[in-house]
C-alpha cells in the first residue's frame, strides 16, 4: 500500500512544516500582550478591579514578569509546548480544560456548516452554471449575491425573530434545553433543533461564496476541448456536465473550502454569540468581555491548530481528487 | 474499388457568425464530397473556416453563436443538420469521429485513459465490461502504444504529446466509424512526431477504408498523405482537386499565392566572406535548471543546455534549428542574459557578457536585441507603438524628439505608415506585430539580432512576407543574425549557416548547403526525413530577395 | 478608457450599485449637516418610538435618533472600509509585487508570511488587535489592514511572476530598462485593473468585518457604528426587533451596492464573451 505510506509521509511532512507557523503565532501571542498599553499584570489579570498592590506584585512575580523579556518568553514557549495555556482567573480553570469542554460544539457546528455550505453550494452552483443567463441561474444569482453582502449577526437575528419569536418553530438560543433532561436519541433530536438557526446563518455566507464559485467553474469547463470532445462520442448533455465537467469544477471548490476555515471560525465568534451556542467563539466573547487576554490567547491558539489540521486533510482530498497534482 | 455513393456528400453549407464577427459567415456556400475510402485534406490559412466546417459536420457548432443557415451535410445519406438530437449523438462516435488539435485540453484531465475509451463503447455497444477492455487494449496496441494493458489506467498528463494523440486516434477508431474527421491532428506536435502520427493515419486509412477529412494548414502535410485536396479562403473553397492537380498546377490565384509562399527545402545559397569578423562568440554555455526539492525530495534536475560552441561572422545568419526541449531557446535566453547560465562565455567585441554586473550590462545590451515568438506577448498592451519602439533608444540617452523620428523612420522601414505609431498594439494583425517587434529590436541599432521562432505563430503567406522583411533589412543593415526556428524550410531560405541541437547539445554545425545536401548525424538525418512533403517539389519558385511587400 | 466605461454603463446592475453607492457616500458626506442640532448620541425622544411616526426611523431604546445614527454609521463604515482596503493595498502592492517579480528567497519569505496570515483565522487576530489596542477607529483600521493585506499580496504576487515571464517585459529588460522603470511603466500599469476589482471587494469585506466587530462592542466609542447598533439593540429583539433590523438593512445594501460595483468592473476590464 505504497498510496497509503505516501500520504503518511506527507501528512508527517506538512505536520512538521507547520511548527515554523505555530512558533510564530505562539511569538506574535507573546508580542500581543507585551505590546498592550499598561502592565502585562494588568492585563493579564483582566479588569479585577479590586485588584490590591500586593496582589499585583504577586501576579508579576508568578508570571515571572520581574524577569528579562527573553526568559519571559522561553517560559512561554515552553509551557504552550506542554500544552499548557495558562489559568482563566475569571473562569476558575485552566484555559485548557476550559477550551476542551467547549471545543466539541464549535466542531459540531463547522461540520454540519461546512456539509451544508459546499453541498448546497455545488448543488445550486451545479444549477446556475449549466444554464446561464436563464431564469434559474438569475434567481440563484442574484440569492447568492445578496447572501454574499448580508452580515452574519445580522441573519441570526433576523432568523431568530422570525422563526423563534414570531413563529415559535424552533429555540431561541443554547445547545440544549436544560430544564427538559433529555438522553440518548432525544437529546440528539434536540441538539438538533437547536442546530438549525446557527448552521443555516454560519451557511448562507459560505454557500454563497461557494454557488459563484461553481457557477463560475461549470462555465469556464463548459468552454473546455474535453467537453467538445466527450460530446462528439454521442453523450448527451447531462452525462457531460454529471460525467466529465462536474469534478474538474469541483476542484477550485475543495482549494476554496480550506482557505476558508479561518474565515469560519472567526465566523462562529458571532454566530455562537447570537445564539448563545456554547463553542469556543462564545468562550472568546466572553474572554473579550472579562478582559481575560489569557483565555482569548488560548482560543487564538487552538483555533490556529484547528486551521492548520483541516488544511492538511483539505490538501490530501485535493490529492485524492486531482491525478495531476501528487503528494509532493 | 467500384465507384459508390460518397460518405460525405457537403452541399451549398453556409454557417452564419453572430454580429459582432468580423465578416457575417464563417463558412460560405461550400460544397464537396469525400469518397469511403480516401483522404481530403482541407487547406487553408487562420479563419479561413476549415475548422468551423470540420465541425458542422458532427454538429459540434458552439450554439446559439455559431448556426448552420443554409445547405445539407449528407453522411452516408442521412442530412446531420435536419436529424433529431437522439440520433446525431448515435451517430457521433459510431459512424463519424473526430480527433482534434490539441491533445492536452481535448482529453478529460482527471479520467484516465482506458474510461474515456471506455465511455464511446458503453455508449454504442452492448459489451461486457470484460470484452471492453480487451477492445481497448486491442485498440491501443492497434495505434502503437507500448505497453497498452498499463496505459488504459494512465491519465493524459502521463503520456507525452505523441501518445495522447494516438490514444485520441484509437478512441476515435475504436467502433470503426465509416468517417473520420482529423482537425490539425499534427499541429501541435513535434515534427519527427508528426511523421509518426501521419503514417499511422495512412496506414489505419488504407487498412480500414475509412474516408478521412484531414484539415491542416500545412502544405507538406497535404503532399504527404491527401488523396485530393480542397483549397478554403474567407469561407469559401477556391479550388478542389486530385493532390497532382492541386499541389503541383494550381488553377486558383489564392492557391497559387499560398503554394508559393511555401519556403523550399532547398537551401538558397549566399556569399559569407570567410574572413568576417566575428561578432559573436559563445564558449561552452551551459544552463541546468533546478526545480522542486526542499526536505530531502526528489529536485528535479534538467540540463537545458549542455556546454554550446558557436560563432556568428559579421553579416552571417547562423540558423539553430532543433525540436521542442532541445533547448534553443533557452539558448537564445542565456546569451542575452534573460536567463543567467551556470557557465561559460558570450563575447562580443571581446567583452564577455557573462562577467559583467547588471549596470554595466545595460549599457552593451543595445548591441544585441532579440525579436520574439509571439506576436499576441511581446508588445505592451498598454503602450501606443511608436513608443514602444522609441523606449529603447530613450533609455540609453537618446532625446525623445529623436527617438521619436527613428521611430517613425522605423516603421516605415517595416512597411507601416508612420501615422500608425499612435495606436495600441491590438489594433494590428500578427504579422504587423511582428513587424512592430522587429522595428522595436532595430530601434536600438544593434550588431547582432537573434530571431525567436518570429514566424512560428504566423500563416504561411505572412509569415513569407516577415521572412522578406528580415531577409531585407539584415542585407541592407549588415546585420548578423541568430535565427532560431523548428522549421527546415524556414532555416533553407533564410539561414547561411545551421547548428543542429537535441536535447541541450549541437550535434552537427556547417554550411546550409552542406548539411541540407549530405547530413552526417543521424538526428539530423531523422530531423530530415521527417519534414512533410520533403519529395515535393515547388511548381512555381519565386527567388527570395523580392522586395518588401507592404501588408 | 471610452470602451470601458461603455461596458460598465451597459451592465445595469453594477449601474445600479453605483448609484446606490454614490448616494450614501452622498448621505455620510451631507448627512451630519442636516442634523447640526443632533449628533447621534444625543437623546432626541422618547425610547423605543417606531418608525415611521414623529421620527423617520423611530429611536433606539436610550432615544437616539435612529436615522442620526444611520447617517453617521455611514461615515464610520466608508471611512474605515476606505482607510483599510488602502493600507492593505498598498502593503499587498509592495510586498507582492518584489516577491512576484524577483523571486527567490524573498519570494519564499514572503509565502511563509502569507501562509501564516492564511492559517490565522483571520477574524479572531482582528478581535485580539482591537481588544489590545483598545478599541478606536485607528485600531480598527489596522486590525482590519493587517487581515486583508495578504490576499491582495497574494494577488499581486501571482500577477507580477506571470507579466514577468511575457514576452514584452522581457523584451523591455533585454533593452536594458532598469528594473523600476520596468515594474513601474509596464508591469504595474497590466494589473492595475486586476488590483481596483480586488480592491473594491477588499472595502466590501473590511465594511463586514468593521461592523462585526463593533456588534462584538469592539468599535471606538466615540463613533456611531452600525455595528454597534445592532449589537445595542439586541436584548431588545422581542419588543423593536427593527432596531436590529435597520441598521443591518443598511450594511447589507452598502456591502451589496459595493459588490455590484466591483463586479461590473471585473467585467468591463475583462471583456470575455458571455456564451
Amino acid at each position: 500500500m505504497s498510496v497509503a505510506r505516501d500520504r503518511a509521509r506527507y501528512i508527517g511532512w506538512r505536520l512538521a512544516q507547520a511548527v515554523p507557523t505555530l512558533l510564530l503565532i505562539v511569538t506574535l501571542n507573546f508580542l500581543l500582550v507585551h505590546l498592550a498599553p499598561g502592565n502585562a499584570a494588568d492585563v493579564l489579570a483582566g479588569e479585577a478591579g479590586s485588584a490590591t498592590p500586593q496582589y499585583m506584585a504577586f501576579l508579576r512575580h508568578e508570571f515571572g514578569l520581574d524577569q528579562p523579556l527573553y526568559v519571559q518568553y522561553l517560559d512561554y514557549l515552553r509551557n504552550v509546548v506542554s500544552l499548557d495555556l495558562g489559568y482563566s482567573f475569571r473562569e476558575g480553570m485552566p484555559v485548557r480544560d476550559l477550551i476542551a469542554t467547549r471545543l466539541g460544539p464549535t466542531l459540531l457546528l463547522m461540520g454540519t456548516t461546512i456539509v451544508l455550505s459546499i453541498g448546497l453550494g455545488v448543488l445550486f452552483g451545479l444549477l446556475a452554471g449549466t444554464r446561464p443567463n436563464s431564469l434559474r441561474d438569475n434567481v440563484i444569482s442574484v440569492f447568492a449575491l445578496v447572501s454574499y453582502a448580508t452580515p452574519l449577526f445580522w441573519v441570526g437575528l433576523m432568523l431568530i425573530v422570525l422563526f423563534a419569536i414570531e413563529l415559535r418553530w424552533l429555540p431561541t438560543s443554547g445547545m440544549v434545553n436544560i430544564a427538559a433532561f433529555y438522553t440518548g436519541w432525544a437529546k440528539a433530536g434536540d441538539i438538533a433543533r437547536h442546530l438549525v438557526l446557527p448552521a443555516i446563518t454560519l451557511s448562507l455566507f459560505y454557500m454563497a461564496l461557494y454557488v459563484r464559485l461553481m457557477r463560475a467553474s461549470i462555465l469556464e469547463q463548459r468552454g473546455m476541448d474535453y467537453v467538445v470532445t466527450a460530446r462528439s462520442k454521442g453523450l448527451t448533455e447531462r452525462a457531460i456536465t454529471y460525467r466529465h465537467v462536474l469534478r474538474n469544477a469541483s476542484l477550485p471548490i475543495v482549494t476554496m473550502a480550506g482557505v476558508q476555515i479561518g474565515n469560519l471560525l472567526g465566523g462562529s465568534v458571532v454566530v455562537e454569540t447570537v445564539f448563545g451556542w456554547p463553542g469556543i467563539g462564545l468562550l472568546a466573547y466572553k474572554a473579550l468581555f472579562a478582559r481575560d487576554l489569557n483565555l482569548l490567547l488560548g482560543v487564538f491558539f487552538v483555533a490556529a491548530c484547528l486551521v492548520i489540521v483541516v488544511n492538511i486533510v483539505v490538501d490530501v482530498i485535493y490529492t485524492m481528487l486531482d491525478p495531476r497534482i501528487g503528494l509532493r | 474499388m467500384a465507384t459508390s455513393s460518397p460518405i460525405l456528400d457537403v452541399r451549398g453549407l453556409t454557417v452564419d457568425l453572430p454580429p459582432w464577427a468580423d465578416r457575417p459567415q464563417a463558412v460560405s456556400d461550400v460544397s464537396l464530397t469525400l469518397a469511403r475510402d480516401e483522404i481530403l485534406c482541407v487547406v487553408g490559412e487562420s479563419g479561413s473556416g476549415k475548422s468551423v466546417m470540420a465541425r458542422a459536420v458532427m454538429r459540434l457548432l458552439p450554439q446559439p453563436h455559431l448556426r448552420a443557415s443554409a445547405g445539407s451535410i449528407l453522411l452516408d445519406g442521412e442530412d446531420v443538420l435536419r436529424l433529431s438530437d437522439a440520433r446525431m449523438r448515435e451517430l457521433r462516435g459510431r459512424r463519424v469521429s473526430m480527433i482534434f488539435q490539441e491533445p492536452m485540453t481535448a482529453l478529460n484531465p482527471v479520467k484516465t485513459i482506458g474510461a474515456q475509451i471506455e465511455e464511446v463503447l458503453a455508449l454504442h455497444t452492448t459489451l461486457r465490461k470484460r470484452e471492453r477492455v480487451q477492445r481497448i487494449v486491442e485498440m491501443l496496441a492497434a495505434v502503437r502504444l507500448p505497453n497498452a494493458a498499463h496505459l488504459v489506467d494512465a491519465y493524459p498528463h502521463q503520456l507525452s504529446g505523441g501518445q495522447r494523440q494516438r490514444a485520441m486516434i484509437a478512441m476515435a477508431l475504436i467502433l470503426e466509424p465509416a468517417l473520420v474527421i482529423a482537425d490539425e491532428p499534427t499541429t501541435a506536435l513535434d515534427v519527427t512526431t508528426q511523421k509518426g502520427i501521419l503514417a499511422l493515419f495512412r496506414e489505419i486509412q488504407r487498412a480500414r477504408h475509412i474516408g478521412v477529412l484531414f484539415i491542416t494548414h500545412d502544405f507538406g502535410v497535404v503532399a504527404d498523405i491527401a488523396d485530393r485536396v480542397a483549397v478554403m479562403q474567407h469561407g469559401r473553397v477556391v479550388e478542389i482537386g486530385t493532390r497532382e492537380a492541386v499541389l503541383n498546377a494550381p488553377a486558383h490565384p489564392y492557391t497559387q499565392a499560398l503554394i508559393a509562399a511555401v519556403p523550399s527545402l532547398e537551401p538558397h545559397a549566399r556569399r559569407i566572406a570567410p574572413d568576417a569578423p566575428v561578432v559573436l562568440r559563445v564558449e561552452r554555455l551551459e544552463k541546468t535548471y533546478h526545480s522542486g526539492g526542499g526536505f530531502g525530495r526528489g529536485r528535479r534536475v534538467v540540463p537545458a543546455v549542455r556546454s554550446v560552441d558557436l560563432a556568428i561572422r559579421h553579416g552571417e545568419t547562423l540558423g539553430v534549428v532543433g525540436e521542442s526541449g532541445s533547448g534553443k531557446s533557452t539558448l537564445a535566453r542565456c546569451i542575452v542574459r534573460l536567463v543567467d547560465a551556470e557557465r561559460g562565455a558570450v563575447l562580443m567585441s571581446g567583452v564577455d557578457l557573462m562577467r559583467l554586473s547588471r549596470r554595466e550590462l545595460r549599457k552593451h545590451r543595445r548591441q544585441i536585441q532579440t525579436v520574439f515568438q509571439d506576436p499576441y506577448g511581446s508588445l505592451d498592451p498598454r503602450s501606443r507603438i511608436g513608443r514602444l519602439i522609441a523606449e529603447g533608444p530613450i533609455v540609453h540617452g537618446v532625446p525623445e524628439a529623436e527617438a521619436m523620428s527613428r521611430a517613425y523612420a522605423l516603421l516605415e522601414l517595416v512597411g507601416l505608415d508612420r501615422r500608425s505609431a499612435d495606436r495600441f498594439p491590438h489594433e494590428f494583425s500578427g504579422g504587423q506585430r511582428q513587424r512592430i517587434g522587429i522595428a522595436r529590436a532595430l530601434a536600438l541599432e544593434p550588431a547582432v539580432l537573434i530571431a525567436d521562432e518570429p514566424v512560428s505563430a504566423l500563416d504561411v503567406s505572412v509569415q513569407a512576407q516577415v521572412l522578406r522583411l528580415l531577409a531585407d533589412i539584415r542585407d541592407r543593415l549588415k546585420l548578423s543574425m541568430l535565427f532560431i526556428t523548428h522549421d527546415l524550410r524556414v532555416a533553407a531560405q533564410v539561414c547561411d549557416t545551421i547548428a543542429v541541437m537535441r536535447a541541450g547539445e549541437i550535434v552537427e554545425y556547417g554550411a546550409v548547403g552542406d548539411i541540407f545536401a549530405s547530413p552526417s548525424h543521424p538526428y539530423t538525418r531523422e530531423l530530415f526525413g521527417a519534414v512533410p512533403g520533403r519529395h515535393w517539389r515547388h511548381p512555381t519558385r519565386a527567388e527570395s530577395h523580392s522586395p518588401v511587400n507592404p501588408t | 478608457m471610452s470602451a470601458f466605461l461603455r461596458r460598465f454603463m451597459r451592465n445595469q446592475a453594477a449601474f445600479a450599485g453605483l448609484l446606490v453607492l454614490l448616494a450614501i457616500v452622498a448621505v455620510a458626506i451631507a448627512g451630519p449637516s442636516l442634523f447640526l442640532h443632533a449628533g447621534p448620541f444625543e437623546l432626541a425622544g422618547p425610547p423605543f418610538s417606531p418608525p415611521f411616526g414623529r421620527y423617520p426611523l423611530g429611536t433606539d431604546m436610550l432615544g437616539r435618533n435612529e436615522l442620526a445614527g444611520l447617517v453617521y454609521g455611514a461615515r464610520t463604515s466608508l471611512l474605515i472600509g476606505l482607510a483599510a482596503t488602502l493600507f492593505a493595498t498598498l502593503l499587498g502592492v509592495v510586498t507582492g509585487g518584489l516577491a512576484g517579480y524577483y523571486g527567490g528567497a524573498l519570494d519564499h519569505a514572503l509565502m511563509r508570511v502569507t501562509e501564516m496570515f492564511q492559517t490565522i483565522p483571520s477574524f479572531l487576530f482582528a478581535i485580539l488587535v482591537v481588544a489590545i489596542l483598545s478599541p478606536s477607529i485607528r485600531t480598527v483600521i489596522l486590525a482590519i489592514a493587517i487581515v486583508s493585506w495578504p490576499p491582495m499580496a497574494r494577488l499581486v504576487r501571482g500577477e507580477f511572476r506571470s507579466l514577468r515571464n511575457r514576452e514584452f517585459v522581457q523584451a523591455c529588460i533585454a533593452m536594458g530598462m532598469s528594473d523600476t522603470r520596468v515594474i513601474l511603466l509596464h508591469v504595474l500599469p497590466n494589473c492595475v485593473s486586476s488590483i481596483i476589482v480586488t480592491g473594491s471587494l477588499l472595502v466590501a469585506t473590511a465594511i463586514l468585518t468593521e461592523s462585526a466587530l463593533s456588534f462584538l462592542g469592539l468599535s471606538d466609542p466615540n463613533v456611531m457604528s452600525w455595528g454597534f447598533m445592532v449589537g445595542a439593540a439586541r436584548d431588545f429583539l422581542q419588543r423593536a426587533w427593527w432596531l436590529c433590523a435597520i441598521p443591518g438593512v443598511a450594511i447589507l445594501v452598502t456591502v451589496l451596492a459595493i459588490n455590484l460595483v466591483g463586479d461590473g468592473l471585473n467585467d468591463a476590464l475583462n471583456p470575455r464573451l458571455r456564451h
